[in-house]
């Protein structure tokens, strides 16, 4: 029997949380290279998108200083990681992390990246593409962590085993993003409180 | 029929379920911000699956040569002002196994407690020869140390008369999406830590104790910098035969 220690207790990442993290949005000239700034480089596999939203507040209002982190598989499923040790390719390029910050005046945020494969979920079920998300900002006290589904994956979706623990079709509607435009762009608001609120997750 | 891809050879190596009530709870009233943002529903929780047990790995090919140096990372020909400090200490997991090769970013306001962002509008001066950003990886034995000035108090909008106690953010990956962490070190007798709300957030004073770094006089260097040990603890697997399994990677 091991003996467990609690981890160290969270703090709010605070507003100036781009100095550690996104030096360059701060205004400080970046150190090479600033992390997480392409998620699937030119040789990544797979349908470019983009992803764009804003992340609102109880009242309503676009949460400027938020940071968001992604963490996703690639086109074929595979998280470039060694732990996920299947027989597939992670191609040269693709890092599957990134880091997004939105304008600070309007709170609108965008990234591309190419949309990911379905990765296997629990009992041998296969779960629907998504995005792992994580979420720190200025008067959030534990980094909030979600998924973004994709809107044109409806029978994919109806079988995911996460999407399928949720009740509610609201509820379970506010982790899909709506697929619009000819270069696809899946639009995705967060809501951190209210009567649309988001779905966040303890993994 | 399970697909042959359905799951990496060696099986998942799921991590301890998170202690939410030994975080802060999301609505903390006594730290205004937090109420118009937290979450007023409940956490969905999950089986853990690939989404959360892999997670960003970075190598010495990320970081620069002066990333764990904010006393030599941002000079414009000088050095920054203020007290010369090294900040250490070791990052572990939940089973008492070190945590090798995590990435930590920290960063931190100037001596005056000014940050250079270009949202700050404090009155203290910016330092021309201060940053306040720096990174590290953890070594086999899940040390690090960053060699920094000690940050100013500064006062923040929350009540009248808020001021926050001299603190370093620190920002944490360990190998697995759900490990990540961000918090914040302050520093051992500082009498604005009990009157902060943002460490108040923190439920239990065991838990407020472990985010104050004690002087550390024998990693100090005399006649050059005095030092300060904090030691971090991230999540650890549920089962021991998974611990260290990135060894060698």
């Amino acid at each position: 029997m091991v003996s467990r220690a609690k981890e160290t207790p969270s703090q709010t990442a605070g507003p100036f949380v781009h100095i550690g993290l996104a030096p360059g949005v701060a205004g400080l000239a970046p150190s090479p290279p600033e992390l997480g700034q392409v998620i699937a480089g030119r040789q990544a596999l797979g349908e470019r998108i983009r992803v764009e939203g804003r992340v609102l507040d109880g009242a309503g209002a676009p949460v400027t200083d938020v940071l968001i982190e992604i963490w996703q598989a690639n086109a074929a499923g595979r998280y470039n990681h060694p732990e996920d040790d299947r027989e597939l390719e992670v191609e040269p390029g693709f890092t599957g992390f990134g880091r997004v910050v939105p304008d600070f005046a309007t709170g609108v945020f965008s990234f591309e990246t190419i949309k990911p494969g379905p990765v296997p979920g629990p009992d041998g079920r296969s779960q629907a593409p998504h995005l792992n998300l994580w979420l720190v900002a200025r008067g959030i006290n534990l980094g909030l962590n979600t998924r973004m589904y994709f809107g044109d994956e409806e029978a994919a979706n109806a079988t995911d085993p996460v999407l399928g623990l949720i009740d509610s079709d609201t509820r379970r509607q506010s982790l899909v993003a709506e697929r619009g435009g000819s270069a696809p762009v899946y639009c995705f608001d967060i809501h951190l409180q209210g009567a649309s609120e988001t779905v966040f997750l303890d993994i | 029929m399970a697909h042959p891809l359905n799951t990496p050879s060696v099986g998942l190596g799921e991590f301890q379920a998170r202690d939410h009530a030994w975080h802060p709870a999301p609505l903390t009233p006594g730290y205004k911000t937090s109420i118009t943002r937290s979450r007023g529903q409940p956490l969905l929780s999950l089986p853990q699956t690939l989404s959360e047990i892999t997670g960003p790995t970075f190598g010495h090919s990320d970081i620069g040569p002066l990333d764990d140096d904010l006393i030599l990372n941002y000079g414009h020909g000088g050095e920054p002002v203020g007290e010369r400090i090294i900040v250490h200490g070791r990052v572990t997991d939940g089973n008492g196994r070190p945590v090798a090769g995590a990435l930590i970013e920290v960063w931190q306001a100037n001596a005056g407690g000014r940050y250079r962002h270009v949202k700050d509008t404090y009155l203290a001066a910016i330092d021309p020869n201060f940053g306040g950003c720096g990174r590290c990886l953890t070594g086999a034995d899940g040390s690090y140390a960053f060699r920094t000035i000690k940050p100013g108090a500064y006062p923040w909008p929350n009540a009248a008369n808020s001021w926050r106690p001299a603190h370093v953010h620190f920002s944490l990956f360990g190998t697995a999406f759900c490990q990540r962490l961000i918090t914040q070190m302050y520093f051992e007798g500082d009498p604005l830590i009990a009157r902060c709300a943002i460490v108040q957030t923190v439920p239990d004073p065991e838990g407020m104790a472990r985010l104050t770094a004690p002087l550390d006089m024998a990693a100090a260097k005399p006649f050059d910098a005095l030092a300060y040990r904090f030691d971090i603890v991230l999540r650890g697997r549920r089962s021991t035969i998974f611990e260290n399994r990135l060894e060698g990677n």
